[in-house]
């Protein structure tokens, strides 16, 4: 390869790498089982074709934050890219002894906890290399009890967005209007991550706060 | 007859201010540690909470520290004329309880209010 065309091409490299748009990273917080990895994944098979990773009814079932770049949502006539991480969320405690009521034994029990652990901290360092994110919400459960200010916080105090989702309101004790009353500044959606209850309501709010 | 029972201190918002953010993180963590409960009067940054979870996380052990529980009441966003002109939020953190989780226990939480159960049983 000639000189000046090998230049070109390393030109052409470093140019596209300083000024490449980066896509919007949107990482997805809330508290165990509140069913982020069911919207991740819904996001994903409505866009994509594939999954995100395994959900269940234990906790901590995420214990590794999961990065899927390039996510194409098109609603309303126009599209955007996001890049969706799915997150282990933030906890403040984790005790083996819950995985063992699960019926795990001790040894696997320590493993996963310690997993946990280490999942929360990567969620905890996403915070710092995120443009916005998504908090899910269980609406069966009382809004203050179940959430974790954290994440909030952290986002108000930066100016990004955040989306509240009022999750699994397919259930019959979903209240999400307590939780839309918890949070008035942020804009909130209710659906059925399981379902799709009301998913493309969801879409256009995301195209709109992280578009 | 020895008195059985927890300690709980009551931290001032001037105290917490006199540490840098590493110094806060690491006080709350050897006091909670030692099975205190602490009450913040005006809690911590989210910056500092974020931090707080993270070395939470590396101390716990099987059979020994499982975490801690941290309540407090949301902030609220300062939209002042000088905060918006910065361009920056500028967050009036809150009340904010702290201690160990398996002393500590959310019954119930609002806005305003905080209900814990503290148990003198590990």
């Amino acid at each position: 390869m000639g000189v000046i065309k090998k230049f070109k091409r390393n030109f052409s490299d470093v140019f596209k790498r300083l000024f490449k748009k980066q896509n919007a990273r949107i990482g997805i917080y809330g508290p165990p089982n509140a069913g982020k990895t069911t919207l991740a994944n819904r996001i994903l098979r409505d866009w994509t074709g594939d999954a995100m990773g395994s959900v269940s009814n234990i906790a901590h079932e995420t214990r590794r934050a999961r990065r899927r770049e390039g996510v194409t949502i098109k609603t309303n006539g126009s599209s955007i890219t996001l890049d969706i991480i799915d997150t282990p969320g933030l906890a403040t405690k984790i005790d083996f002894h819950e995985f063992m009521e699960q019926g795990m034994d001790e040894a696997e029990s320590k493993r996963r906890a310690k997993e946990a652990t280490e999942g929360v901290i990567e969620a905890v360092k996403w915070l710092e290399n995120l443009d916005g994110v998504i908090l899910v919400m269980d609406a069966t459960e009382d809004p203050f009890t179940q959430v974790n200010v954290t994440v909030i916080g952290n986002m108000e105090a930066r100016s990004l967005p955040l989306l509240i989702v009022a999750n699994k309101v397919d259930l019959a004790d979903a209240a999400p209007a307590t939780i839309r009353d918890a949070f008035p500044q942020h804009p909130m959606v209710s659906i059925s991550a399981l379902e799709g209850k009301n998913i493309d309501t969801f879409y256009e709010e995301l195209a709109k706060r992280f578009g | 007859m020895s008195m059985q029972g927890f300690q709980m201190d009551l931290v001032s918002e001037h105290r917490l201010s006199e540490m840098t953010p590493v110094e806060k993180v690491r006080f709350i963590i050897d006091e909670v540690k030692s099975g205190k409960i602490l009450v913040l009067e005006k809690g911590l940054s989210p910056e500092e909470e974020a931090s707080l979870i993270e070395m939470t996380m590396t101390l716990i052990e099987p059979d020994g520290f499982s975490g801690i529980e941290m309540e407090s009441y949301p902030s609220e966003v300062d939209n002042s004329f000088i905060g918006k002109l910065l361009k920056k939020n500028s967050l009036k953190t809150r009340l904010t309880v702290i201690g160990p989780a398996d002393q500590l226990k959310t019954l119930k939480k609002d806005r305003n209010m905080i209900s814990a159960l503290i148990s003198t049983n590990k």
